[in-house]
């Protein structure tokens, strides 16, 4: 009786040979073979055993932090790269935030006291706390429409691509106060931005039209980051620090209520 | 197992909006497709190393390299499959370096098929230990890992890529740069190899006892 050679066994059990069932028929006879055919499994089950270290949920943003410093901008045709909906929304937040400032300084701008010289930062904070709280509101009622959203019966395509739109519109200006939420120092706030970024990000890479099953892999994705109740905890505590950010009851006479009520 | 496909497909999709936006300069697009891949990435670059240093270094340089040749994948395959591809030779490079340099050090022997490395078998420390000495599942996972590092930097990148993440020998033998026949070749020389560095598990399916495969 002819033997299969360890080649074809080998091929044999990766499902590569031609003649199987005529290897099939040899082993059924051939306990030679057989037990051969076993060894090769049983080493090739063992290779499966050996241990590969988990990275870790984070891994990803891990390797994005290292590398990323290192990336070369990709040069785009200057009018696609000024136009690109991410960049014209972060043009707007930045406008957003100017003119906030402005209108939150005017607001508490009023007889200059040793108290209110110290007030610029407090200023500032209020200005990020309020323009930050109102960007996690747009964020929440994405995540939120996104989580409600249910196919119609029989439907095989959903369009996203509002949703997906808007979702783009916020990754610049989200990057905007994560950084300076960094800068400032908290990480806290940082890190629930950084969250919310990827979250921003994989919307706004979905295409236009999915299939319901698409479209409940993305909400699983989006509900697995638990990012919903990240942004409402984040938000209450941003409506605290808005509480004591307010500026202090101005004297009766004062024009600032005056001023106030315009 | 439709929505596993889905899945897949909704992933494939993504990855190529996020590949359009980042060649449209849109650089922070380039970090959904990281953040998706890393992991599988460094699995496979872990296998081929056996070392996370090492792993980590290439999942890094094959982020970095499939950014520069972003222009060139146009949506050939899927960028999953890209970076794995773009991972594996920056692996199989590095491990063909780290065993010529290995080999400089030592004594000048007679090269195998590749031309770089000496005969893998000869590398085993203890060629012959007893069944009874090695029982146990610490001792086969180190005696298979260090028959793994005696194989040369194709024949583990055939044996990972075939038989721990189940590619297509057509896509091994893209790496390899090689055709399939080849291919097949370099395959069975690796497990070949293995089998005899671990004869005295293979000989009574021990392997697949000590470490609690065995059906």
């Amino acid at each position: 009786m002819k033997h299969v050679t360890e080649e074809e066994l080998i091929a044999y059990r990766d499902r590569e040979s031609s003649g199987r069932e005529a290897i099939v028929a040899h082993l059924k006879e051939c306990p030679e073979c057989a037990r051969e055919l076993e060894q090769i499994e049983a080493i090739l089950s063992a290779l499966h055993t050996l241990p590969v270290p988990e990275p870790g949920e984070d891994y990803g943003q891990r390797v994005w932090r290292q590398i990323a410093p290192r990336l070369p901008e990709k040069k785009a045709k200057w009018w696609e790269a000024l136009f690109l909906p991410r960049r014209m929304a972060a043009f707007g937040a930045v406008a957003a935030l100017i003119v906030l400032a402005f209108f939150v300084g005017r607001v508490s701008k009023g007889p200059v006291t040793g108290g209110e010289a110290a007030d610029a930062g407090t200023v500032r904070e209020r200005v990020l706390v309020v323009a930050v709280g109102e960007h996690l509101g747009r964020s929440e009622m994405i995540l939120m429409e996104l989580a409600n959203a249910q196919p119609e019966h029989g439907q095989k395509l959903m369009n996203i691509s509002a949703t997906q739109k808007r979702a783009e519109g916020l990754v610049e200006e989200n990057r905007l106060y994560r950084q300076t939420a960094l800068h400032d120092g908290d990480t806290a706030m940082a890190n629930t931005l950084d969250e919310l970024e990827r979250v921003l990000l994989d919307i706004a890479n979905s295409p236009d039209e999915v299939t319901p099953a698409q479209f409940e892999s993305l909400q699983k994705r989006i509900e697995s980051k638990g990012i919903l109740f990240k942004v409402r905890v984040v938000t209450q505590d941003l409506r605290e620090r808005e509480k004591a950010t307010k500026p202090s009851p101005a004297p009766e006479n004062s024009g600032v209520k005056e001023r106030n009520k315009t | 197992m439709r929505e596993g496909i889905d899945t897949a497909d909704a992933e494939a999709t993504s990855d190529n909006v996020a590949v359009q936006r980042t060649l449209a300069g849109d650089r922070d697009a380039y970090r959904v497709l990281v953040e998706r891949h890393s992991r599988n990435v460094f699995r496979m670059a872990y296998r081929m190393t056996g070392n996370g240093h090492d792993a980590e270094e290439i999942v890094q340089e094959a982020f970095l390299r499939a950014y520069q040749k972003l222009g060139k994948f146009a949506g050939e395959a899927n960028f999953g499959t890209w970076v794995y591809r773009i991972a594996a030779n920056y692996a199989i490079d590095r491990l063909r370096q780290q065993n010529s340099e290995k080999s400089r050090r030592q004594m000048p022997s007679s090269p195998d098929e590749d031309g770089l490395e000496i005969d893998p078998l000869s590398n085993a420390r203890d060629p012959a230990p007893s069944p009874e000495r090695l029982a146990g599942s610490a001792q086969l996972a180190a005696k298979m890992k260090e028959a793994l590092e005696a194989l040369t930097p194709a024949e583990r990148t055939a044996v990972v890529m075939r038989h721990w993440e189940g590619c297509p020998i057509e896509e091994i033998a893209v790496v390899l740069k090689s055709n399939a026949n080849a291919t097949k070749n370099t395959v069975f020389r690796a497990v070949a190899k293995l089998r005899k560095a671990l004869e005295p598990f293979a000989a009574t399916n021990q392997a697949a006892r000590a470490m609690g495969t065995e059906s």
